[in-house]
C-alpha cells in the first residue's frame, strides 16, 4: 500500500515537473473568422511539435485594436510575448525604442540561423531600421493586386490591363458596353497612393522614405499622383470606375456580385475569395501602372502586418519566442498559411516549395503577388515609416471620399492632405524627443 | 419631528466615504490625468514625453476639421434631441388616449429600448445598404439616391434617424408617466373651459409635462453627445473616411485608432469642460423656471 502512494506521488510530481518545465508564451493577434482558425492551426502545430514551449494565441480585435491593446499592457508591464502590429502601426511600435527586441537580434542570440536574403525581396526592409536590420518578423504578408472576373473580360472582349494607359482608352470602354463598371478598389491609401509611389518608384517622403529619421515630410502633393486621381474622377464620371465606400468590403462586394468587372484588392483576399461561391471564374494580375510616370514599372511593397517580440521577457521565454519565429517561418508552415490563406509566402524556400508542389498550376492568381514583390526594386520601393501614420491615413480616406463625392478638388484634397500629414509627422517627431 | 442625527461628525464621513473614494478614483483621478496628459506629446508607449504647454489646445482650435466635427456634433445633437423628444411625446400622448389594447401597444413602443447601440447601429447598417436596404430602395423611389457610407449627408441622415429610433422608446416611457399623473380633476376641468383638443394640449397638458420635459431634455442632449458612439462606430465600420462623426467619436479615433494621447485627452478635457457648462445650465438657468408640483 505504502509503496503504491509513492509511486503514485513520484508519477504525480514528475507530470507536474514536465508540464512546469514547459515554457509559455502569448501571441496577441488581430486575425478573426477563418484566418484565426488558421492562426491557432499553427500555434498548436508549434506545440505539437515540441515539448519545451507552449504558444497561446489570443484574439484581440482589429489591427488598431489589438495595437492599443498592447501598448496598454506594456505601459502595465502586462505585454505579450508576441505582438501583431499592421504596416501603420509600425513606426509607432519601432520608434518606441525598448519596446521590443530587433527580430533579428532575438534570433542571433538564441542560436537560430537568420539570413535577411532569404526572405522575398518585397518583404525583407518593410520593418527593417535604416540600416536595414529585420526589427518585427513579418507575418502576414500582402500587396495589392488586381483580381478580374474572367467572363465579364472575354464577354468585353479584352484581356486584362498592364498599364492604367490601356485601361483607360480599351478595357474600361469595351467593359462598360458589355454593361461592366470596370473598377473598383479597396484601401485607396494602401493601394492608390502608398504602393502608387512604389510601383512607380517615387519617393513618398523625405529621409529615404521616413527610414532615416522621424523628421520627415510628407512627398504625397505630386504631378504624378494627382495626375492620377484627375484621371479616376474621370473614370467615374465616364462609369469606368466606382467608389462604394471607405470600408474594405464596400467595395469588394460589388465585384463579387459580379456588377463590378476588376476590383483592386489584396492578395491576401485570394483565399477569401477562392472559398466564395462567386457566380464567376476569377483570376488576378498585377497592379498597372502609368506609362507616361515610367516604362519599367518596379515591385510593390508588403501590407498586413508583422509580428513583434515584446521586450521586457526573461531569457527563456524569449528563447521560446525565437523557436516559434523559428518554426513560423520555415517553407512548410509559411506555404500552409499561403496556400490557407492568400498571404505570400515570406521566404524563397516556400515560394519554391509551392511551385514544386504545383499549386499555382492549380490557381495561377495565388502567384501574382509573390511575382509582384519580386520584380525589380527601386530606390523607393522597400516601404515607408512615418509617425502617427493611422491619422494620415484617416485624412487620406476623408480628402479621397471628398474628391470621389464632388466636394472638393484633386489640388486642394492633395494640399490638405500635405499640410494635415506634416502636422502630424511634426507631433510625431515630438513625442519621440 | 423627531431628527435622525449622528453624535459625532466622523460617522457620515465614515459612512460616505465608499462612495467617496469611487468617484474619487474612477472620476477625478481620470479626470486629472487627463487634464495632465493634455499638456504634453507622449510617445505611445510611454518612453518619453515632451511638455508642449497648451498646444494642443490651439491645434486643435486651429484645425478646420475640428471645427467642422464640432459643428456637426451641434446639428447632430439639435436634431436628435428635437425628433426623439416630439416623436415620443406625440406617440405618448396617442398612447394615453388608447382604452383597447393600451398594454400591448406600450409594451411594442417601448421593445426597442432594449436594443443596444451596436445592434441598432447594425439594423441601420441593413435598413440603409447600398444594393438591397428596404429603406435605400424606399428613398429610391422618392427619388433620393440614397448611398450610406459615400455621401456625407446621407451617412449623417442615416445616423440621426437610428439614433432618434432607439431613444424614443426611454422618452415615451417618461413621457406616459408623465402624462399619467395629471390629475384626473385637471383634466375634467380644462375639458370645460377649452374645447380645442390642440389648445388644451398646449395650455395645460404641456406645462405640467415640463418637469419631466426638462430632465428628458438633458437627457437627450448627453444621449446625443456621448451614448451614440456605438451607433456612429457601426454605420462607418470604424472607418470615418468622410463621413460624418461627432466630437466623442473623434477622441476616440485619434486616441484609440491613432495612439495620439496628448491630442485626444486636450479633446476629452474640451468634452469635460462642455459637461460641466451643460450641468451649470441646467442647475442655473432653466431648474428655477420649471414648477414642481
Amino acid at each position: 500500500m505504502k509503496r503504491i502512494t509513492f509511486t503514485t506521488a513520484a508519477t504525480l510530481a514528475f507530470v507536474a515537473n514536465a508540464a512546469f518545465a514547459e515554457t509559455e508564451i502569448t501571441w496577441w493577434h488581430a486575425m478573426g473568422g477563418a484566418l484565426g482558425d488558421t492562426v491557432n492551426q499553427i500555434a498548436s502545430d508549434f506545440n505539437a511539435s515540441q515539448d519545451e514551449y507552449k504558444i497561446t494565441p489570443v484574439f484581440k480585435g482589429t489591427y488598431e485594436e489589438t495595437l492599443t491593446a498592447g501598448i496598454a499592457a506594456f505601459r502595465a508591464g502586462e505585454q505579450p510575448n508576441v505582438m501583431q502590429v499592421f504596416d501603420a502601426g509600425a513606426a509607432t511600435v519601432i520608434g518606441a525604442k525598448g519596446a521590443t527586441i530587433p527580430v533579428q537580434d532575438l534570433l542571433a542570440d538564441n542560436g537560430v540561423d537568420f539570413d535577411i536574403n532569404d526572405y522575398i525581396a518585397g518583404v525583407r526592409y518593410f520593418y527593417a531600421d535604416s540600416d536595414g536590420k529585420m526589427i518585427g518578423m513579418p507575418f502576414n504578408s500582402s500587396t495589392p493586386i488586381m483580381y478580374y472576373n474572367i467572363q465579364a473580360l472575354e464577354k468585353a472582349g479584352v484581356t486584362a490591363p498592364k498599364t492604367w494607359e490601356e485601361f483607360q482608352t480599351v478595357t474600361a470602354p469595351a467593359l462598360k458596353e458589355a454593361g461592366y463598371t470596370a473598377l473598383s478598389q479597396s484601401h485607396l491609401p494602401w493601394i492608390f497612393t502608398e504602393n502608387f509611389h512604389s510601383r512607380h518608384n517615387l519617393p513618398f517622403a523625405t529621409n529615404n522614405n521616413g527610414y532615416d529619421s522621424v523628421d520627415t515630410q510628407i512627398l504625397v502633393n505630386n504631378d504624378a499622383i494627382k495626375a492620377h486621381f484627375t484621371a479616376v474622377t474621370d473614370w467615374q464620371k465616364n462609369g469606368h470606375f466606382e467608389w462604394f465606400g471607405t470600408g474594405w468590403g464596400d467595395n469588394q462586394t460589388p465585384f463579387e456580385e459580379g456588377k463590378v468587372a476588376m476590383w483592386l484588392g489584396s492578395s491576401g483576399s485570394f483565399g477569401g475569395l477562392s472559398k466564395k461561391d462567386l457566380p464567376f471564374d476569377f483570376s488576378a494580375t498585377m497592379l498597372p501602372y502609368w506609362e507616361t510616370v515610367t516604362t519599367e514599372p518596379t515591385q510593390t511593397f508588403i501590407g498586413g502586418a508583422s509580428l513583434f517580440a515584446m521586450a521586457g521577457h526573461d531569457a527563456e521565454e524569449n528563447k521560446a519566442t525565437a523557436a516559434f519565429f523559428d518554426f513560423l517561418t520555415s517553407a512548410e508552415v509559411q506555404y500552409f498559411w499561403h496556400k490557407e490563406t492568400g498571404y505570400v509566402p515570406i521566404t524563397e524556400a516556400a515560394y519554391e516549395m509551392a511551385k514544386a508542389d504545383g499549386h499555382y498550376d492549380r490557381a495561377p492568381a495565388a502567384e501574382v503577388g509573390i511575382q509582384q514583390l519580386s520584380l525589380p526594386a527601386g530606390d523607393n520601393t522597400k516601404g515607408y515609416r512615418m509617425g502617427f501614420y493611422v491619422q494620415i491615413r484617416d485624412v487620406m480616406n476623408r480628402e479621397y471620399g471628398r474628391i470621389l463625392t464632388g466636394e472638393t478638388s484633386v489640388e486642394d484634397a492633395f494640399k490638405a492632405i500635405e499640410s494635415e500629414a506634416n502636422a502630424l509627422l511634426a507631433r510625431f517627431a515630438k513625442t519621440q524627443g | 419631528m423627531k431628527r435622525a442625527g449622528f453624535s459625532t461628525k466622523w460617522m457620515p464621513i465614515l459612512l460616505l466615504l465608499p462612495q467617496l473614494v469611487i468617484i474619487a478614483v474612477f472620476f477625478y483621478w481620470p479626470a486629472a490625468h487627463a487634464i495632465h496628459s493634455s499638456f504634453f506629446l507622449q510617445d505611445p508607449f510611454g518612453f518619453g514625453s515632451t511638455y508642449v504647454g497648451i498646444d494642443n489646445y490651439t491645434d486643435l482650435l486651429g484645425s478646420s476639421e475640428y471645427r467642422r466635427v464640432a459643428r456637426f456634433t451641434v446639428v447632430f445633437t439639435v436634431l436628435v434631441t428635437f425628433f426623439s423628444l416630439a416623436l415620443a411625446l406625440l406617440l405618448a400622448v396617442k398612447a394615453d388616449n388608447v382604452l383597447r389594447g393600451a398594454r400591448t401597444y406600450r409594451t411594442l413602443l417601448m421593445w426597442v429600448y432594449a436594443v443596444a447601440p451596436p445592434v441598432a447601429g447594425f439594423i441601420g447598417l441593413i435598413m440603409f445598404d447600398q444594393s438591397w436596404g428596404p429603406l435605400t430602395r424606399f428613398a429610391g423611389y422618392l427619388g433620393w439616391d440614397f448611398v450610406l457610407g459615400v455621401n456625407f449627408n446621407d451617412t449623417a441622415t442615416a445616423m440621426v434617424i437610428v439614433s432618434v429610433w432607439k431613444q424614443i422608446p426611454v422618452n415615451f416611457i417618461f413621457f406616459l408617466s408623465g402624462l399619467q399623473s395629471i390629475p384626473r380633476a385637471v383634466r375634467e376641468a380644462a375639458l370645460i373651459d377649452n374645447r380645442s383638443a390642440t389648445g388644451r394640449f398646449w395650455d395645460v397638458t404641456f406645462p405640467l409635462l415640463a418637469p419631466t420635459g426638462f430632465f428628458l431634455l438633458i437627457i437627450n442632449i448627453t444621449y446625443a453627445l456621448f451614448d451614440t458612439f456605438g451607433i456612429i462606430d457601426t454605420l462607418v465600420k470604424g472607418e470615418p473616411g468622410n463621413n460624418p462623426m461627432t466630437l466623442v467619436y473623434k477622441v476616440y479615433v485619434d486616441g484609440f485608432r491613432g495612439n495620439d494621447m496628448g491630442g485626444s485627452s486636450a479633446q476629452s478635457v474640451i468634452l469635460m469642460v462642455l459637461v460641466l457648462a451643460l450641468t451649470v445650465f441646467q442647475f442655473r438657468m432653466i431648474d428655477r423656471r420649471i414648477h414642481y408640483t
